[in-house]
Parts: structure tokens; C-alpha cells; sequence
């Protein structure tokens, strides 16, 4: 399996409850019954252990092991109370599927009773098959959505008829809202992802989002970025009303800044935004007009082997 | 290293990220300059740093970095763990120096990034 299906099998673990993958209809015997009683029990239902259980709550577990222990024994008594394991590690149905999983792992446990919070009934049981069987079902539905999602989305261009097609998403970056920053480039890098583009072209192009986004909301009274997404590369637009740059070469040099103090208190305005925009783009024009504003263009090929 | 062996052997608190799935955490980097950070560090690193406010969670995120951890008793403003909870970054704290962080954590076995090994 690829890495992506392993994360994800961690995601689900972490997600699911234990609740949401337990077998319901469990079957439970009480501690009075006889060993011969529990022999026919698991033989009907092919099991190899059952959560013994009185007036609801868990009060012991007992498996084949323990019957054959019986078997070969045969001392003591010969109801199910006399074998059990007693005192018995039952999760809660709220926990994560996690702590089953470290539980068995750790413990070297073949099964463990679900009860729940409140009155600490058994309200169902896990086992690893139980576990196996939840996560293949939850990733197959997962994949499902997935796939038809970056389908739609992926194939856009297909289906399209037209001699061209170009996606344009356009967003407003308010000037001052610091607070934000790194929003609209966040949603881009979402679009981009579902638009099943490469994840270094979709990086790179957030990026460099970023840092324009940042220098709009510290720099200007705010303005507007214009992604334009085509089969052959995506194109960004970011345009302000002013102050304006004076030297666009000045400003490109690495490390010049014109930043306030609290800019950089904030950790920005070191001099390195352009540079990263000019690093992660194919190409990048800006133009400058004190008093006017700043036009940025940047490009990113899709293919850049 | 899992991030959570991390986090016992150094005693950090967690305040954001806590039921997000466990990552294997082999790099770090250290910075205060947020273009800094998105010019050098690397997807997945631990991004040690001194700034508190919403914006290291927009840059761990666009960066895809492992987790972000707060040096100097430093603490996020509230927004920032807001955040940092929908995007999934984990933010660690401690009370020791980022100099003091670093040297620990290098110990454990997370080195640094070896720059420009990869363009982003």
C-alpha cells in the first residue's frame, strides 16, 4: 500500500470510535452457565471466546483457551465463573479506535468488551477481524467520494468543449487584516488540490499567493488576486491601488525591506517575500507606479521537468 | 521519530492538534521570519520559533510542516490555536530556549534540513 493509504488508515484510526466499528449484536453468556454449556455456545457460533456478562455488565471474558485449560484440568469448579479471566479490560464505545488498537497491541488481547459510559453495560464487542473489516469498508467509501470528487473535478477540461478553457477564481485580500492572512491562499492551495494538480505545482503556486497576500495586507488598503488555472499552466494576477513601489529592482534585491516595526515584530518584512514569489513562479513581471498601484503576474508551468 | 515520543521525551504541552493522527517527524528547522521559514523549511519539519500570532499556522500549513513548537514560554493567542485545530497543526509548547530545544531535539535524532536539498 502507498504512503497515502497508510495516512489514511491512521486519519481513520484516530477518527473512528470504537463505537463505530463494534459488532452489536454480541453474544454474551452469564457466569453461572457450565463449561459444557460455553463449549456448545462457541462451537454454534464459530467464535473462539465470549464477554461473560451479568445483568448487563462485564464481569469476566472467557476463550477456547481457557476451555481447554478446563479440559485438561478438569479440577475446581465447572462453571464458566470458575475459568473466566476475571478482571477484564473492556473499553468504552466513546474511545478511539486507537486505544483498542494500542490495547491489543500491548496487551496481546484477542478481544475486548465495549461498554458504555454511563452504567458500564456491554453494549457490543471488538476484535482485530472487527477492526480490519471497519477500516477496509471506511476506505473504500472513502476512496469512492474521492474519486468521484477529483473526477468531476480533474476532468473539467475534458468535458468542456471549447478551443480553450480556463478556470478563473478570483479573490479580495482586505489591507490591514493580518488576522486572515494566508486565507485566500489557502483556499486556492484547496482548489488547486481538488482540481487534481500536482502537489509541487499546487505548493509553489500557493506560495507564492502567500507572500503577495501578506504584502497586500501589510503594505496596501487591499486589492484582489485573479487565478487563472489552464491544461497548461496557472497564471496569477495580483493587483492593488496603491502605495506603489518605487524600485521594483530595489525591492527585489534579497533582504531590502521598506516593513515598519510591527510588521517585523510579526516576523515579516525581512526582505524575502519577493525572492520566495520569484522562486516558486516560471515566471514573474511587476509593475509599479507610485501613487497608482502594483500589478504582479506570476506564471507556473504545469510541466516544469 | 513519532511526533507523540517526541512530545513525552520532551515534556512539551500540546495545546493545538492533540486528536490529529500521530506524524513521523525526521527534520526541524528554526526561524522567526515567516518568509524565512517558507523559503527553507521543509514539508513535515518541526518549525521552532518564537511567534505566537495566527499567520505561523497559514505558513505551517502552506508549508505542509510537521508541527510548530513554541520556545521561551512563549504562548499562542487564541486565535491561533483556533486555527491551528481546523488546518491540523499541532502546536507544542516549552519553557526551555530555542537554542536549549534544538540541542534536545538533536539528541533524539531530528537534524536539521540540509537546505535547498529540495526546491520547495
Amino acid at each position: 500500500m502507498n504512503n497515502a493509504g497508510i495516512g489514511k488508515i491512521q486519519e481513520l484510526i484516530y477518527d473512528l470510535s470504537v463505537g463505530d466499528v463494534m459488532k452489536k449484536d454480541v453474544i454474551s453468556i452469564s457466569p453461572d452457565i457450565s463449561m459444557y454449556k460455553l463449549k456448545e455456545v462457541l462451537r454454534k457460533n464459530r467464535i473462539s471466546g465470549v464477554p461473560v456478562v451479568k445483568n448487563g455488565c462485564s464481569v469476566g471474558i472467557i476463550s477456547i483457551e481457557d476451555l481447554i485449560n478446563w479440559l485438561t484440568k478438569k479440577s475446581a469448579g465447572s462453571s464458566v465463573k470458575d475459568w473466566m479471566t476475571k478482571n477484564v479490560v473492556t473499553v468504552y464505545e466513546d474511545e478511539k479506535l486507537i486505544q483498542a488498537i494500542s490495547l491489543f497491541d500491548q496487551k496481546g488481547y484477542g478481544r475486548l468488551p465495549v461498554v458504555e459510559r454511563k452504567e458500564k453495560k456491554v453494549v457490543g464487542i471488538v476484535t482485530k477481524g472487527v477492526i480490519i473489516e471497519s477500516l477496509l469498508r471506511e476506505i473504500e467509501i472513502d476512496y469512492h467520494e474521492e474519486e468521484i470528487r477529483r473526477y468531476r473535478m480533474s476532468h473539467f477540461f475534458e468535458d468542456v468543449t471549447a478551443d480553450s478553457v480556463t478556470i478563473g477564481l478570483i479573490y479580495q485580500v482586505k489591507g490591514g487584516d493580518v488576522m486572515n492572512g494566508g486565507t485566500v491562499a489557502g483556499n486556492i492551495k484547496k482548489t488547486l488540490k481538488r482540481l487534481d494538480i500536482k502537489p509541487d505545482i499546487y505548493r509553489r503556486v500557493a506560495i507564492a499567493i502567500y507572500e503577495a497576500e501578506m504584502n497586500l495586507i501589510f503594505y496596501t488598503d487591499g486589492g484582489e488576486v485573479s487565478v487563472y488555472i489552464k491544461p497548461e499552466s496557472i497564471c496569477v494576477n495580483v493587483r492593488d491601488h496603491g502605495p506603489g513601489i518605487p524600485d521594483v529592482k530595489d525591492a527585489l534585491r534579497l533582504g531590502f525591506s521598506t516593513a515598519p516595526n510591527w510588521v517585523r515584530e510579526l516576523g515579516f518584512g525581512a526582505g524575502i517575500g519577493l525572492n520566495n514569489i520569484q522562486r516558486c513562479s516560471d515566471k514573474m513581471i511587476i509593475n509599479s507606479t507610485v501613487g497608482r498601484g502594483t500589478i504582479l503576474d506570476i506564471t507556473v508551468n504545469m510541466d516544469t521537468l | 521519530m513519532k511526533l507523540s515520543a517526541i512530545i513525552r521525551e520532551m515534556g512539551f504541552e500540546v495545546v493545538a492538534g492533540k486528536d490529529y493522527p500521530d506524524r513521523t517527524i525526521t527534520h526541524g528547522y528554526v526561524s522567526d521570519l515567516l518568509s524565512d521559514v517558507i523559503a527553507n523549511a521543509r514539508v513535515n519539519d518541526l518549525w521552532i520559533t518564537l511567534q505566537g500570532h495566527p499567520n505561523i499556522v497559514a505558513v505551517a500549513s502552506m508549508k505542509e510542516l510537521g508541527g510548530i513548537i513554541l520556545a521561551n514560554n512563549r504562548k499562542p493567542e487564541v486565535q491561533t490555536i483556533q486555527k491551528a485545530e481546523e488546518e491540523g497543526i499541532p502546536i507544542l509548547l516549552s519553557a526551555l530556549s530555542a537554542f536549549e530545544v534544538v540541542g534536545r531535539l538533536w539528541d533524539l535524532g531530528i537534524s536539521g534540513s540540509t537546505k535547498n536539498a529540495e526546491k520547495i
